[in-house]
């Protein structure tokens, strides 16, 4: 039975290899062919340029416009509204647009782009699809797990619409490269998830002069702005000094509603959608704030472009070389590509690895294990035995250590030579650190923590046990 | 409408709002993002005197939730749903969001 079960897996792995490689050829083809006919359609008509500017619509006939019979019955429903039809169509047809991520805001903002037609579309990534992504990351299929994002994002775009033009830049986005992927776009859509790359997306749009649709999505709260357009503010106009390191909170350790981004990146797509075409209003010199909870969305209008600004005030000589040398993680004390912080707060002999703490269990060693999770972590998932103590509320329960120790002593009967050791534990390994150095100060001077923390404990002792 | 209901209630719960010019103005401060971490509100009601500025509201903030400080120099100030700056003088029934930037995607 196991083996016909693996067997069928197996097969069905191959063929679904198979399968999408076929999927890439035939979109890949596809849009070769709509390239092709583009051009030939053109010609009659003189220039591509002369045909397609926007102001045609006196032009009677069929040739008004460039939009193919196929072209017609796929944005048909866009050509039915009045106050977008065939001239925003036409307008988006032929605009540009970037997507900076390929996460839960650039999720649904690229669907959006590639489903509404725009003429071509960029996506800028350099992660690959992880299974705890996908509660939100609604582009990705299981499929596509430990591949680049931007290889399944590119998939699932060009499989809902094979006539856009789909580029994929897989690579982190650095000052080095974002002037040269930049230039080649008219909107930029910024879905990244930090402090660095969103100062760094600002500064590039305004060196470029792009407009620039910024969303941002954590815990049960979305914001949204377009910023660097019509004469209204760029980021730093807004926030001119970075946010403190404690301050810039990421999914990955406050957590996010899986629907939150994704309703922020639809209004993205919605307000790059509106540039690109040309119609409605913007949301510029206004932030839309989204509270999930409440069910709530406010609109504030912001401050207009600020005269002091260092990158698009009065007197600013940001140039292009002055974005290239700009030191972007320095300005904002984070990194670029947050990965987890590593603390070393301790000497080694105040530290043992997930294995030692292991082979102390098993050898039934008196000792008591503190989890300086936070509560809800906690009922995530722990460690059998383990008393949950978070790091804030450490100081004022202490005396339950100290009781918990003494139980454990009693109970196996340590003699009066040795005593019950004391282990700390947290996610990573950070935070445990932080506990033993608090408990080295207040007596306790044996305490330990545990390397790496549960994370550890899952990749060297227990592969069974749940990461999150 | 939320700002509006808002409004309506507290005129209701507090019919002649002149009597207390003299002396003290109630407002409102709504809380945004990490503010919301660091006070555990989404919204209170302050008391400030007569004459006090956004910058003095933000003073007393700052002294209840000392976290505050953390993200006093990178935040959107807005008063009545408008951006503000700190100098501005609040008045009765007013609105003051707390809006620091959110990075997350
Ligand atoms: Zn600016």
């Amino acid at each position: 039975m196991e083996s016909d079960a693996s067997r069928i897996l197996h097969e069905l792995q191959s063929l679904r290899a198979s399968k999408s490689d076929i999927d890439r050829r035939i979109s890949a083809l596809e849009s070769q062919l709509h390239q092709i006919n583009l051009l030939n359609d053109s010609v009659p008509n003189g220039s591509h340029h002369s045909i397609s500017t926007i102001d045609n619509s006196h032009l009677n006939g069929h040739h008004a416009h460039y939009l193919t019979p196929e072209m017609i019955h796929r944005y048909s429903r866009h050509l039915l509204l009045p106050s977008f039809g065939v001239q925003a169509q036409s307008n988006l047809l032929k605009s540009s647009v970037l997507v900076v991520g390929a996460g839960g805001l650039g999720s649904p903002a690229l669907l959006y782009l590639a489903a509404c037609g725009v003429g071509r579309l960029g996506i800028v990534d350099h992660d690959v699809v992880e299974l705890n992504n996908m509660h939100r990351q609604i582009i990705h299929t299981e499929a596509f797990i430990g591949q680049p994002k931007v290889k399944s994002a590119a998939a699932a775009c060009r499989s809902v619409n094979s006539t856009v033009q789909i580029v994929e830049h897989h690579e982190a986005l650095r000052t080095s490269n974002a002037l040269g992927i930049f230039s080649k776009y008219d909107v930029i859509v910024d879905a990244t998830d930090n402090a660095p790359s969103r100062y760094m997306i600002s500064d590039c749009c305004v060196v470029l002069g792009k407009p620039l649709v910024s969303g941002a999505a954590l815990g049960l709260e979305g914001q949204l702005t377009v910023y660097n357009y019509n004469g209204g503010p760029c980021y730093r106009c807004l926030f001119p000094t970075p946010p403190p390191t404690t301050a810039c909170q990421r999914c990955a350790d406050s957590g996010v509603l899986g629907v939150v981004p994704g309703i922020i990146g639809c209004l993205q797509a919605l307000e790059a959608i509106k540039i690109a075409s040309v119609v409605g209003e913007p949301l510029a010199g206004r932030m839309l704030l989204f509270d999930a909870l409440a069910a709530r969305i406010r609109i504030v209008k912001i401050r207009g472009r600020s005269l002091q600004c260092k990158a698009c005030g009065e007197n600013a000589t940001f140039t292009q070389q002055e974005f290239q040398e700009f030191d972007y993680e320095k300005f904002t004390q984070s990194p670029l590509s947050p990965s987890p912080l590593k603390l070393n707060l301790l000497q080694a002999d105040s530290r043992i690895s997930s294995k030692e703490y292991h082979d102390r269990v098993v050898n039934g060693d008196a000792h008591v294990l503190v989890d300086v999770r936070p509560a809800h972590h906690f009922k995530i998932v722990s460690l059998p035995n383990s008393l949950n103590i978070p790091l804030p509320s450490l100081e004022a329960r202490l005396h339950e250590i100290s009781s918990a120790l003494k139980e454990e002593e009693e109970r196996k009967g340590v003699g009066s030579g040795s005593r019950a050791q004391l282990y700390v534990i947290c996610r990573r390994g950070n935070d445990s650190q932080r506990a033993v150095q608090y408990l080295h100060k207040t007596g306790f001077t044996s305490a330990r923590d545990i390397l790496g923390g549960l994370e550890s404990w899952a990749q060297d002792v227990d592969p069974n046990f749940p990461t999150y | 409408m939320d700002t509006m209901e808002g409004k309506m209630n507290t005129q209701k719960a507090d019919p002649k709002p002149e009597e207390n010019k003299v002396s003290s103005v109630k407002i409102k401060v709504l809380f945004f993002a990490r503010a919301r971490d660091l006070t555990s509100l989404t919204e209170m009601p302050l008391e400030v005197p007569s004459g006090s500025s956004a910058h003095d509201c933000l003073n007393d903030l700052v002294a209840r939730f000392p976290g505050l400080e953390e993200i006093r120099e990178c935040m959107v100030l807005a008063l009545n749903e408008e951006y503000t700056t700190e100098s501005t003088i609040v008045k009765e029934q007013d609105e003051l969001a707390i809006i620091p930037p959110i990075s997350g995607g």
